[in-house]
């Protein structure tokens, strides 16, 4: 499995996405500068990293959807390269097109890190796979803007296609108002593009990916690519 | 000499807070010649206090400095301890009072910047940041915009540059109503054979200055920090800066990518004072001068003057020195990084600064007499008289339920998560322990080692006995440390008190270095950094004397490390330390005497040194050995509040069984040195018998299991009505 990690300035978990994906799936991922004009050749993943890119100033996201690297990202994600974006990159994510919605800053106007309960909403996909259809998952947030936030439209679509990846929820699975630590429109945490091959989402898994730090729930994730793209 | 002459008035001096003779003693080093107005302003800002430490260099000086794993103690930017297979831990805690109650937000934020700069200038990674505050009443108009403005900057700048905050302090009092305390630590990681000065050696080296550009942000922030408050402070404002953390992190990738290579001379930020202080520490530690072209320094508004850019505390910058002819690898990566790289000038040996501006000299200053002789005061000062000891029927006692549940939900016990929950602790994805506990774990990246961190002060304590409340601060810090498992290495101290010209206050200072000393000889954890932050005074009112203590201690395999909350049901509950009855307790200036009963008096706690040590060692034994499964040390709230605590983090209940019925000040009382464990119930005699062998005094006193905090016996309180007061505290506060 060959996979990269887009670095802006910036990205601040960009290290701990590498440390992850190295630990789980035994397979180093490139580091790739933001100005770079290619990706490495023959990618099965890139890795688009949680931070603070461009400070965040202007809106979260919208000038690293600028940088140089991105129009070779679009075009491998055409390609069916599959992309995973974390927090800011999902931000990035929506920024540059590659996903629908936008990421509102959250609805009680404050940073918030803590572990959530999310239901795993998708599980045929490469990056879910190893997850059960609805079952119960705890990943930390640590974000000012995850308040996502679409039209109804494209939220009704998202429904239908089964693209909503992650609902944050209760222990008990129920997308409840409590539950949602950011305001986010009909729960959601994470949505895939329409061939399941883009995933973006507030959540971090690759920060309970380590029973070192407190739990493994961010670990089926990246068995699941390794899986599919062994 | 062709230097501007603009005559300097009796206002001039004046309004650069130098006294007449501190103005006499410019004109010695200046050989009779009047300094023009730039000259004077850097003699001002190099002389203030915030940057001479003139009123507490002669007690800092007793401070205990060394040991064999000190590898720099105070002097340079931060501290370096050895912590073992090749690497070092540098750290250091910084005040940013002044600034943040006139600017919450930026004040705070910039705080968390300067800090971060003082550790990465040395060439480690930050990997945890701690910050410790203090706020006014509760009921104060303005302590709430003050903590929603402080939380939110540390969280803004810390959470942006991808660098854990994880834990610290809070606490409120009306002492501060006008001084609130920001007091900001950072801790980094380096290999031993990679940290990097600022001594400015080698004439002829070229001068380079990166990061951001200078504007007139923060002029004369160091003489305003050394200064009292008065109604006119919040006019002041102009003189905070203002922090860009996206810039800080790119400063921080960038000049760890430049450390890489072997380009680096000397290296220092920019802080207090900005170039005039970075200029002079680096060339005086280096012995060497320097001609400096203003003309090149990157400026952000074009009509900047000479005074103004050596005066100006522009946030994110940085002073290098180069090995000549490197200057092209240093400067391809600060363009990589997209930050201003400016050769400014280069060593000189004549000792002295000569700046140039528009093609004529600005300014020619001798650099040793000012950045080393500058003023030191035997400030005079009286001692704080001692008060009696409280007696155990001083007050009378109430229904210790309803004090557990007062006490557990007060401003000062509540669960600090609204705080927390705001600072990113996870980013670098090695917390171990995040907070809430007794201190932060951080793993040794890439290893099964970890550094514990923790800052701690009790101002109260300090207030009634400074001596007494010195040794305590260090006391409960390294008792926090070992309640991880962590060997206590070394403390950085951030002294905050009011004028030192008033004696008593003098007395508070001079009391509390002394404690502090002596704790940190017995306890085997030198200073190695530190700050003074004096004058935190507004109309004449000071605040409480706060001595914070931040310390590290090293944990060398993880498997052995500690948390507070219980772990399962039916173990064994023992508290190790402290008197040997249930019946009596100490009450003097606890919070138990304060919040339920409203009686600030008496003694603090005393701390037996010796006692402490043994204690404390033997505890970390019991951890390292695996023998323990919950570990939590007992401070403010006494036992009953640590009870409830290790109860809340584990979501199991306890019930204290001690026999006779313990007392209120048994309960509440805040003796030191004492330590809760639980272990099974099968080895809890073995563990009891070798404390008791140790000359330790150690007993049962209760076990874990059930729903609620209960006394055999008597009444009881569910865990989930103290978790609602606990939890429920702040958020309410803040909401209302």
């Amino acid at each position: 499995m060959k996979s990269a990690v887009i670095v802006f300035p910036g990205s601040n978990c960009d290290r701990d996405i590498a440390v992850t994906l190295t630990k789980v799936t035994g397979h180093k991922p490139e580091m790739v500068w933001h100005r770079d004009a290619t990706l490495p050749d023959d990618l099965d993943l890139v890795a688009v990293p949680g931070g603070f890119s461009y400070g965040d100033y202007l809106r979260s996201g919208a000038m690293a959807a600028n940088s140089p690297i991105i129009s070779d990202l679009k075009k491998r994600a055409d390609e069916g390269v599959f992309v995973l974006g974390i927090c800011n990159g999902f931000q990035i994510l929506t920024e540059c097109g590659l996903l629908p919605g936008a990421l509102l800053r959250n609805r009680d106007l404050k940073y918030v890190c803590r572990d959530v309960t999310l239901s795993v909403e998708q599980t045929d996909s490469v990056f879910t796979g190893k997850y059960k259809q609805g079952e119960v998952v705890r990943i930390p947030v640590g974000h000012h803007d995850g308040n996502y936030l679409a039209d109804d439209d494209t939220l009704q679509q998202l429904e239908d296609d089964g693209r909503v990846a992650f609902r944050y929820c209760n222990d008990n699975g129920a997308a409840s108002d409590e539950a949602n630590p950011n305001g986010s429109a009909r729960n959601i945490a994470g949505v895939f593009n329409e061939k399941r091959t883009v995933l973006g989402m507030m959540p971090h898994p690759e920060r309970l990916a380590d029973t070192r730090l407190g739990g493994c729930d961010g670990i089926p994730m990246f068995e699941s690519l390794l899986d599919r793209l062994s | 000499m062709t230097l501007p002459n603009e005559s300097i008035t009796k206002a001039d001096i004046t309004a650069h807070s130098l006294t007449e003779e501190e103005y006499q003693r410019v004109l010695d080093i200046l050989d009779g010649r009047e300094p023009n107005l730039i000259e004077l302003g850097i003699f001002s800002v190099m002389w203030s206090e915030h940057c001479s430490y003139k009123s507490s260099k002669k007690w800092l000086k007793t401070l205990p400095t060394e040991a064999p794993w000190v590898i720099c103690g105070p002097g340079e930017n931060a501290g370096v301890v050895d912590i073992g297979e090749g690497l070092a831990a540098i750290f250091k805690m910084e005040s940013h009072n002044h600034p943040s109650f006139i600017e919450p937000f930026q004040g705070a934020a910039t705080g968390v910047g300067g800090i971060l700069r003082d550790v990465f200038t040395m060439g480690a990674r930050p990997v945890a940041n701690m910050n410790a505050l203090r706020f006014g009443a509760i009921d104060h108009p303005k302590t709430k915009h003050l903590v929603a403005g402080v939380v939110s900057g540390v969280g803004s700048y810390g959470n942006c540059v991808g660098v854990p905050t994880v834990g610290g302090e809070v606490n409120f009092d009306p002492a501060y109503n006008g001084n609130i305390l920001v007091n900001a630590m950072t801790v980094g990681l380096a290999q031993q054979d990679r940290i990097f000065y600022s001594a400015a050696s080698g004439p002829g080296n070229p001068v380079i200055y990166v990061g951001s550009k200078t504007g007139k942000d923060g002029i004369h922030g160091a003489t305003m920090a050394s200064a009292e408050f008065d109604e006119d402070s919040e006019e002041k404002r102009p003189t905070v800066q203002v922090g860009d953390p996206f810039t800080e992190k790119l400063l921080i990738e960038a000049c760890l990518e430049l450390m890489a290579t072997d380009t680096i001379v000397a290296i220092q930020d920019m802080g207090a004072a900005g170039l005039t202080c970075s200029t002079f520490e680096m060339c005086s530690k280096g012995g060497t001068g320097i001609e400096m072209n203003l003309d090149a320094v990157p400026i952000r508004e074009a009509d900047m003057t000479a005074y103004e850019i050596m005066l100006s505390e522009s946030q994110e910058r940085m002073l290098m020195v180069l090995e000549p002819g490197k200057e092209h690898i240093a400067q391809a990566i600060f363009e990589k990084w997209e930050l201003d790289f400016a050769v400014v000038g280069h060593l000189t040996d004549s000792g002295r600064m000569v700046l140039t501006k528009g093609g004529r000299e600005v300014a020619d200053l001798p650099i040793d007499p000012l950045a080393e002789a500058s003023p030191e005061y035997d400030r005079p000062w009286v001692e704080t008289p001692k008060a009696d000891a409280v007696a155990s029927d001083a007050v009378e006692h109430g229904d210790w339920a309803e004090t557990l549940k007062t006490l557990i939900g007060a401003p000062d016990l509540a669960s600090r998560r609204w705080v927390w929950e705001q600072y990113d602790h996870m980013v670098m994805g090695d917390t171990v322990q995040r907070p809430g506990g007794d201190a932060a774990v951080v793993r040794i990246h890439d290893s099964e080692r970890g550094l514990a961190v923790t800052t701690d002060c009790t101002p109260r304590y300090v207030k009634a006995d400074p001596f007494e409340g010195g040794k305590q601060a260090v006391a409960e810090a390294w008792r926090n440390l070992t309640a991880t498992g962590a060997r206590p290495l070394a403390v950085t101290d951030n002294l905050n008190f009011g004028n030192p010209e008033k004696p008593p206050i003098m007395g508070q200072l001079v009391g509390a270095i002394k404690g502090i000393g002596e704790a940190c000889s017995a306890l085997d954890a030198p200073v190695v950094s530190g700050n003074v932050s004096l004058y935190n005074e507004t109309d004449g009112e000071p605040i409480l004397p706060t001595p914070t203590i931040g310390a590290i201690g090293v944990i060398d395999n993880l498997d052995q490390t500690m948390t507070v909350g219980f772990k399962a049901e039916g173990e064994a509950v023992l508290l190790i330390g402290g008197t040997d009855t249930v019946s009596d307790g100490w009450l003097g200036q606890s919070l138990y005497l304060r919040d339920i009963h409203g009686v600030v008096e008496g003694a603090p706690p005393t701390v037996d040194l010796a006692q402490e040590r043994v204690t404390g060692d033997a505890v970390r034994g019991l951890i390292t050995a695996g023998a323990v499964t919950a570990c939590h040390d007992v401070s403010d709230g006494g036992v009953a509040i640590a009870l409830a605590e290790m109860a809340l983090s584990g979501d199991i209940g306890v019930t204290i069984d001690t026999g006779e019925a313990p007392s209120a000040p048994w309960l509440f009382g805040e003796d030191q040195g004492r330590y809760i464990i639980t272990c099974t119930a099968e080895t809890s005699g073995d563990i009891l018998g070798a404390m008791q062998d140790a000359g330790l005094t150690a007993r049962l006193i209760g076990m874990t299991g059930g729903d609620q905090v209960a006394i055999a016996g008597d009444a009881s309180v569910a865990l989930k009505t103290l978790r609602d007061l606990h939890e429920g505290w702040f958020p309410s506060y803040m909401a209302a």
